[in-house]
């Protein structure tokens, strides 16, 4: 007779709790291409590791063989939701190390289009976090807002996504007839949608359920990985560059900066709609205080910044984002850095998704607003 | 697990989540906004349709839309505005822009003079990024970008406009509202 034998000690599979799953790249919630391995006991995530560069394509290298004003293109590709933030960094940098003077009415309709572009940006993220929580009726509505910008930005600057919205020294155009009729419409009608949002989402059980207590983050510990924009002043912390380094118009305007207490993502989405609301109010006032004169600075012939580096960044609607150039005095950059504040809010995940569970790791990626395109560049 | 402190709902909220005011509240928004979509004489077609009949009915875009890319004539003479002066293929980006030009002789004032006129224009539209650099550089407003938007193919080589589709436009198939 052969004997089989059994072996009772040894470790199998079902033993361990621990599981490994891969999340992503071609998953809808992580906003792009991203890919999470998380490691897993039952539904609790043990921890996790991203791995990105997905969307790489090397902005910043590019950026070194092209003539200074080639590049603003480039920089609208970054953070696509908000391309004409990321476009005002740029020629802000080059104005700003060529000692050019840009007109008022230049500030002041690049401090409208921006505000409107926070707005836009915010309401996308709205939309994508409802949808990913499961608020279909907020996806519809946020865009149908976000239409009504999108059609101001197809009106002034030709496109609607990659607007290519501002050029060395000041715009490339005069506002059109309508314009201010038009920013007055969406500025009108905009408190009655956010009121809508608010009855929607703000007292829903579900959506309390899903983010109240959800992607803890401190104080201290945001400010060590370096979180910035509405990740930041979520957890209390009241940073702001509009109001501590004022760019554009924004040291002639009014308004005021929210901050949440608990640092979790329900009060990061009331940061957000507070945001939105402060926004509308500098579109006001800065469509109220709009100056006349003319948007264009005189600029030289070739662009050629003196020799050095210098650093500048603005409040993007994710946060600080910022451009290091390195000019050699050539028409050429030396080297262009782009300081992305997606890829830096991102570092944050892990630390926010230990001890929650799968399905709250949508919710965080929700939560941080991430966007791809500038993660990878 | 790292939760914060969540309050203890009052005997209030209580009773307003046991009758799901909550939720009924955000029903009663959704409702009301469907009754209006659907009793709304202004919508698109009159008919309570907000869902844009694209192939049929085409979207009025901006003015100043970026689109295909365009080369105009003198609207007298029919000749082509462009002088050949590469500035557009300069300033691209993405340089997919090729300006091949051609000497001609001409007289003027009974002597004979060499002038550059243009020959063959290449654009490559795969490659182009619609951010209108060539349009302001052109000196004679002859590179334009227009309101045109359809540019799909079915072949990579569909991409490359020569001269004559970018003078005479491309044809497109428009359908019937």
């Amino acid at each position: 007779m052969h004997q089989v034998e059994v072996a009772t000690t040894q470790e199998t599979l079902l033993d361990n709790p621990e599981m490994i799953l891969n999340m992503g790249p071609q998953h809808p919630s992580t906003h792009g291409v991203l890919r999470i391995i998380l490691r897993l006991d039952g539904e609790t995530v043990i921890d996790l590791d991203c791995d990105i560069g997905y969307l790489h394509r090397g902005m910043e290298k590019i950026a070194e063989h092209r003539l200074y004003p080639m590049i603003a293109p480039y920089w609208d590709r970054l953070d696509y939701i908000a391309a004409v933030s990321n476009g005002l960094v740029w020629v802000e940098t080059v104005e700003q190390m060529l000692g050019l003077e840009v007109p008022p009415r230049a500030h002041y309709i690049r401090t409208i289009l921006t505000e409107l572009n926070r707005i836009a940006s915010h309401l996308l993220w709205l939309a994508t976090h409802g949808l990913d929580i499961g608020s279909f009726t907020v996806l519809l509505w946020a865009l149908r807002e976000r239409e009504e910008i999108l059609k101001i930005f197809e009106q002034q600057f030709g496109a609607r996504l990659t607007c290519h919205a501002w050029r060395i020294g000041g715009m490339p155009s005069d506002t059109y007839a309508d314009f201010e009729k038009d920013v007055q419409r969406f500025v009108d009608n905009f408190p009655a949608r956010l009121a809508e949002y608010e009855t929607l989402l703000s007292e829903n059980r579900i959506w309390l359920g899903r983010t109240v207590g959800i992607g803890v983050i401190s104080a201290a510990d945001a400010i060590a990985i370096g979180l910035s924009g509405p990740a930041l002043r979520g957890s209390g912390v009241a940073w702001d560059i509009r109001k501590s380094r004022p760019y554009a118009a924004y040291a002639d305007m009014d308004f005021d900066v929210p901050v949440g207490e608990n640092g979790d993502t329900y009060d990061r989405y009331l940061v957000r709609l507070e945001e939105m609301r402060q926004s509308r109010r500098i579109v006001q006032q800065a469509l109220t205080n709009l100056p006349d004169g003319p948007v264009n600075a005189k600029l030289p012939k070739i662009i050629k910044p003196p020799v050095g580096d210098y650093y500048h960044s603005i409040e993007g609607p994710k946060g600080e984002i910022g451009c290091y150039l390195v000019s050699d005095g050539t028409s050429r950059p030396h080297r262009v850095r782009v300081r992305p504040p997606c890829l830096i809010n991102l570092q944050a995940l892990r630390q926010m998704c230990i001890g929650h569970l799968v399905a709250d790791v949508v919710a965080i990626i929700g939560t941080l607003d991430i966007v791809l395109g500038e993660i990878d560049r | 697990m790292p939760l914060v402190n969540v309050p203890q709902p009052t005997w209030k909220e209580k009773l307003k989540r046991f009758f799901m005011i909550d939720l009924l509240e955000g029903m009663r928004l959704t409702l009301k906004f469907n009754v209006g979509a659907l009793t709304d004489k202004n919508s698109v077609t009159g008919k309570g349709i907000y869902t844009e009949q694209y192939p049929k009915v085409r979207p009025n875009v901006a003015p100043r839309f970026h689109g295909a890319p365009r080369l105009n004539m003198d609207p007298e003479t029919h000749e082509s505005l462009c002088i050949a002066c590469n500035l557009c293929a300069l300033a691209c980006p993405e340089d997919c822009i090729d300006v091949i030009p051609m000497d001609i002789e001409i007289m003027t004032a009974g002597k004979a003079r060499k002038k550059k006129v243009l020959d063959e224009f290449i654009f490559d539209t795969s490659r182009c990024m619609f951010c209108a650099l060539c349009q302001e550089a052109c000196p004679t407003a002859c590179l334009e970008l227009t309101q045109e938007f359809e540019l799909a193919t079915y072949s990579r080589a569909g991409f490359v406009w020569d001269r004559e589709m970018l003078e005479q436009g491309r044809e497109t198939r428009k359908f019937e509202a």
